[in-house]
This record gives C-alpha cells, sequence and structure tokens, in this order.
C-alpha cells in the first residue's frame, strides 16, 4: 500500500516537472524578448554573466522605435485593418449564416455548396488571379484590397450556421407568429444568443489580419500603407543588427494581439475545440 | 397582374383545383417513390399558384420569403464571389495560358505542367515542403498528444499551462521569428553558446541553423514550438469525450497507465488523431511564412535548400511575372491538398458507418 502511495507521489512530481520543462521552453522565447527589448545591443548576446534586467535599462528603445520608422503609421493602418475587416466578417457572416441555419429558400443547397467547396481551398492557390483581378480594379497599393481579401470567409460563415443549427427552431417560430420580422428575429435573438460563437471567430480574425503578412506584402507597396508586420520585417531587414530596437518594435506588435487573446481566451479554447472536432 | 373580373379568376381557381384534386388522389394510389415525391412537389406548385390568384399580389409569399433569405446572404456572398469565387476559376484557366500580366494572353495547353518536370527549383520547393510536412507532422501530434494528457490530469496552474503553450500560436511570426533567430545565431546566440561552453562543442562544428541541411530541421522545431498549443486544445476536447468509465474498467483488470494508454486513450482518441493529422498535413503544404523569415535574406529570397511551393509561387508570379506558370504550380498545390482532403472525406464516411 505505501508504495503505491510512493509511486503515485513519484508520477506526480514526473508530471510537474515536464510541465515546468514544456512551460520554460513555451515562455523562455517571449521573457528573451522582454529581457533584450531594454538592453543595448552590446548587452543583448553577453552571456557571462546573463542578465535578465541589466542595470541601466534601455527604455529609450521603446520610444526610438517610433521615430527611426513611421511605427505609429503601421499601428494605424493594422488598427484600422483588422477592427474594419472584423467587423465586416462578423457581420457579413453571422447574417448570411441565419439565412442558411433558420430560413428556407429557393437554391439554398447550391449557395451553400459554393462555401463548402472553397473552404479546403488554399488561399495560395488563387492568390495570384486575386492579385490580377484587384489590380484592374484599382485596388493595388490600397488597404481597401486587403479589406475585400480578408472579410468575406467561407470559413466564418460554416463556422456560424454550425452554431445556429444548435440553437431551436422553436425560438425563431414564436417570434414568427408574434409577428416579428426576420430582421428583427436576428437582431434581437440570434445575435445574443451567439456571443461565444462571434467570440471565436472575433480572435481568429483578429489573429489572422494582425499577423497576416503575405497578403500585405502583395498589394502594400508603399511605405505609409504598410502594416506592423511588414513595416517590423523592413526594419529587421534594414537594421538587422539593432537588436535591441528590433526586440521592443516585436514586443509592442504583439500587445494588441495578447490583450484580445486574455481577453476572449475561454471562448477561444471553446471554439477551438469544436470547430476543431466539427471539422 | 393584370386586374382579372372575379368570375374569370373563380373560374381559374376552380380549375387549378380540379387538377389538384385529381393528382391527390393519383398520388395515394402511385407505388413508385420516385414519381410520387415529383407529384408532391406539384401539389405544392398548384397550390401556391392558387394562392397567387386569390391574393392578387405580385409577389407571392414564397417569393418574398426567398427575397428575405437572399438579403441576408447577399452582403457576404457579393464579397465571397468577387474575390474568392472567381479568382479560383480564373486560377484553373490561368494554368493553361502563358501571360506576363500585360500583354495578350496566349493559349499553352499543358506546356506549363511539362516545364515542371525539368524545373529544378520546383523539384526543390516541393521535396522540401513533402520533408517539411513529414517532420512536423508526427512530431506535432506527439507533442501536442502528450501535452493534453498531462494537462487533462488533476494539476494545478492548468489554466496558466494551456494559455502560455498557447500563445506562442497567436503571436506574429514577425516578432518571435526575430527572437529564435537571435536564440539560435551562429555565432552569438544563448544556443550555440551552451553548446560551446557547457557540452564542449568545437568552435567550427557549431551548427548554423538557418542555413544549408540544418534550416529545415530548425523549420521544424519552429513549427512543433509554435502550433502545438493549438492542436493540444484539440486533443484536450477528444479526451474529455472519453468516458471515466472506460477507465475505471481497464483499473479492474489491473491496467498500468501504458495500457491504459494503449487500449483505452489512443484507440478512442483515433478520429480526433485523424483530423489532427489531415487538419497538420494541409497547413504544412502552405507553408511560407515561416521559410522566409527563418531562412529568407535581407530581401526575402530563398536559396533552393529553403525554398517551398508557396513561395515558388510567389517568385513566379510576382517576381518573374510568369503568371501561367506560377498557376501551374499552384495546382500542384491544389491536388496534394485535394488528395488530402479526399482522403479526410473516406475515412470520415467510413467511420460514421461503422
Amino acid at each position: 500500500m505505501r508504495s503505491a502511495h510512493k509511486k503515485a507521489v513519484l508520477g506526480k512530481v514526473i508530471v510537474y516537472v515536464i510541465l515546468i520543462l514544456i512551460a520554460l521552453i513555451m515562455i523562455i522565447p517571449f521573457l528573451w524578448m522582454l529581457s533584450a527589448s531594454i538592453k543595448s545591443d552590446r548587452e543583448v548576446f553577453q552571456m557571462n554573466p546573463f542578465v535578465w534586467i541589466p542595470e541601466n535599462p534601455k527604455w529609450s528603445n521603446y520610444s526610438d522605435i517610433w521615430t527611426k520608422i513611421p511605427f505609429a503609421k503601421f499601428v494605424a493602418n493594422t488598427v484600422f485593418l483588422t477592427i474594419v475587416v472584423t467587423l465586416l466578417q462578423l457581420l457579413t457572416s453571422s447574417f448570411a449564416a441565419y439565412s442558411f441555419a433558420k430560413l428556407n429558400f429557393r437554391h439554398k443547397n447550391g449557395l451553400f455548396l459554393a462555401y463548402i467547396a472553397t473552404i479546403a481551398m488554399p488561399w495560395q492557390v488563387y492568390m495570384v488571379p486575386q492579385f490580377i483581378m484587384m489590380r484592374r480594379m484599382g485596388l493595388n497599393d490600397k488597404l481597401l484590397a486587403i479589406i475585400c481579401l480578408q472579410a468575406f470567409s467561407a470559413f466564418g460563415v460554416f463556422m456560424m450556421k454550425q452554431f445556429y443549427e444548435g440553437i431551436p427552431d422553436d425560438l425563431c417560430e414564436a417570434a414568427r407568429i408574434d409577428g416579428m420580422s426576420e430582421y428583427r428575429i436576428y437582431a434581437s435573438i440570434m445575435l445574443p444568443l451567439s456571443k461565444p460563437a462571434l467570440s471565436t471567430l472575433t480572435i481568429f480574425t483578429f489573429v489572422a489580419t494582425w499577423n497576416d503578412y503575405l497578403g500585405p506584402l502583395i498589394y502594400l507597396k508603399s511605405q505609409e500603407k504598410k502594416t506592423i508586420q511588414l513595416g517590423l520585417k523592413m526594419f529587421i531587414s534594414q537594421y538587422s543588427s539593432d537588436y535591441g530596437l528590433i526586440m521592443a518594435g516585436s514586443v509592442l506588435s504583439l500587445i494588441p494581439v495578447l490583450i484580445v487573446f486574455l481577453v476572449l481566451q475561454k471562448y477561444f479554447v471553446e471554439g477551438v475545440a469544436s470547430t476543431g472536432l466539427k471539422g | 397582374m393584370p386586374k382579372m373580373d372575379e368570375a374569370a379568376k373563380a373560374a381559374k381557381i376552380d380549375g387549378l383545383q380540379q387538377e389538384l384534386t385529381k393528382l391527390i388522389t393519383d398520388v395515394r394510389t402511385e407505388t413508385d417513390e420516385k414519381k410520387k415525391r415529383k407529384m408532391i412537389a406539384e401539389i405544392g406548385k398548384y397550390n401556391r399558384q392558387i394562392d397567387k390568384i386569390k391574393s392578387g399580389r405580385i409577389l407571392s409569399r414564397e417569393t418574398k420569403r426567398d427575397l428575405i433569405a437572399y438579403s441576408f446572404i447577399a452582403p457576404n456572398f457579393i464579397g465571397f464571389c468577387v474575390f474568392t469565387l472567381i479568382p479560383i476559376v480564373f486560377a484553373f484557366a490561368l494554368a493553361f495560358m502563358k501571360w506576363d500580366g500585360s500583354n495578350p494572353i496566349q493559349w499553352a495547353g499543358i506546356s506549363n505542367f511539362v516545364r515542371l518536370g525539368d524545373d529544378i527549383f520546383f523539384k526543390a520547393a516541393l521535396k522540401n515542403t513533402i520533408i517539411y510536412c513529414v517532420g512536423t507532422v508526427p512530431l506535432t501530434m506527439i507533442a501536442s498528444l502528450a501535452l493534453a494528457i498531462i494537462l487533462n490530469q488533476k494539476v494545478k496552474g492548468r489554466g496558466i499551462f494551456r494559455t502560455l503553450a498557447f500563445f506562442p500560436y497567436v503571436a506574429s511570426l514577425v516578432a518571435i521569428t526575430s527572437v529564435w533567430k537571435m536564440l539560435f545565431h551562429p555565432s552569438k546566440g544563448p544556443v550555440n553558446n551552451i553548446l560551446l561552453n557547457v557540452f564542449g562543442a568545437a568552435q567550427e562544428n557549431l551548427p548554423q541553423w538557418f542555413s544549408g541541411g540544418l534550416v529545415l530541421f530548425s523549420m521544424i522545431l519552429f513549427s512543433v514550438w509554435k502550433y502545438m498549443g493549438y492542436y493540444m486544445v484539440i486533443y484536450l476536447a477528444g479526451l474529455q469525450g472519453i468516458s471515466s468509465e472506460l477507465y475505471e474498467a481497464a483499473s479492474l483488470d489491473g491496467a498500468g497507465t501504458w495500457n491504459k494508454f494503449r487500449y483505452v486513450t489512443w484507440p478512442q482518441l483515433s478520429s480526433t488523431t485523424f483530423f489532427v493529422v489531415v487538419m497538420l498535413t494541409i497547413n504544412c503544404f502552405k507553408v511560407y511564412d515561416i521559410a522566409i523569415m527563418l531562412a529568407g535574406g535581407g530581401s526575402g529570397e530563398l536559396t533552393t535548400s529553403a525554398t517551398v511551393l508557396v513561395y515558388y509561387i510567389y517568385q513566379k508570379a510576382f517576381i518573374d511575372w510568369d503568371l501561367g506558370y506560377s498557376s501551374a504550380v499552384a495546382m500542384v498545390l491544389f491536388a496534394m491538398v485535394l488528395i488530402v482532403t479526399i482522403i479526410q472525406f473516406r475515412g470520415q464516411a467510413k467511420r460514421e458507418r461503422t
């Protein structure tokens, strides 16, 4: 009996050791980033002795990054894009999904098939013709191009539809009998009920737009149109040995995503789990 | 609709009604299922017609219903159609054309695909993508499953661990790859420093993580680190779906930890694992940013040791302006994803039947 107990304790200890090890592997790059962001370029790679917080923290890294490159402009562009894309995505997908989930109409299956058929199609397969088309429309080097590119995904419609189908039809029927229009039903019954799905979609869209690199790389050419990711990459290639500044810029670029993630993470984990399993 | 006088209206309704009753009696006696269904659809049509004449409205109730439904779909569908559906159709056509984006398009037949055969850059891109995939998929799967199993136990600070493991997934690539490049810096980075000072590796033997043969290995390592948190969450959901009775039964049979994993956890998770592997594979095929940021030089160019399919699509289109050929490479990517998707559908159907 005693040896069994010992074994259980040992097992627990091993589990915790592994967990702490993994947690360290996960977090050390971020801690290192924070630490390097307040160091001078010489201190960044100083190993003997290695210090996490230098004696004279170089806070100026965080102010210099705004003047070395038009960082504020990049931030403004990215914030604008992310907010517009996320709002459009939430609004149009939930709108379309309501129709697919709760209304009957002609060509319903055909229209939905168009969405399903493209959900597995990688964007990289059609990014070139898409660019050619957008250039024809005069969208080259315009922020609007990125909005058009990101805002109307099949994934959003699909995910919201899955969620709406879980809401009982009786709810809508009762509202219809009360004489509510479909628009009212959507706005005052369905939307408030779909908070978890909307939160999940918000994080997915927010993270994808904020972190997107290839899309902006193809479309946004001029300096004042660039997003944070492009601007940061540009800075890294131009000042490749300004390590402290690079890290300060990186830390700043992570903060908004970190905030959104921490606020909505409960929904995110649920959302990934449920959409993941349904595929 | 022109105004009909009441008598004509009544007569028309009468006529329709008669046909309707005849149809209804026919349906009762009809035995062929297919024909029956067709007739029932026709009954609906008659009913609608009668309705329309009776109410005298321009739009029938059905048309109005359809219009409302379309108004819900339109904002998304128009954007989706213009910016996704049309480019996809265009992409298929372009693969058989020769075009530089400004001069007239020429028909090229299958010559783009023939060219793929002796293009060493394409072959390198394809090979690297597949090696990256073969390395990343099993490692990520094992790491995320192990992590999920550990976090599924009653341990303190579970939520914090889960958040930590997830954070690399949401963090932007530009930021975290720049950290990795510093951590693994060939001459100054702490990783090589530890190899040098703790493990006594010779200075000239220190690995060059981001060039030559090691670059794919570094990319794989990085992807496992970045994406394991995401798949861990999917596995956690799978684990929570396993009934605890199965474990109790296994305990009664005297199964140890390993046997419980082998005979309960692993088989119960098979559909989750299947899904994870499919998603991982497809995402590996689409790799681009990781290669560019870890191995690309200042101008973001990749050599044959690190080039991947999506990079080659990008290069052929936006640097060489060989749009038709670029689309042919894109078709190869599409075919790879399609094959994996078909395997997934087959697997799912098989699982649902059993």
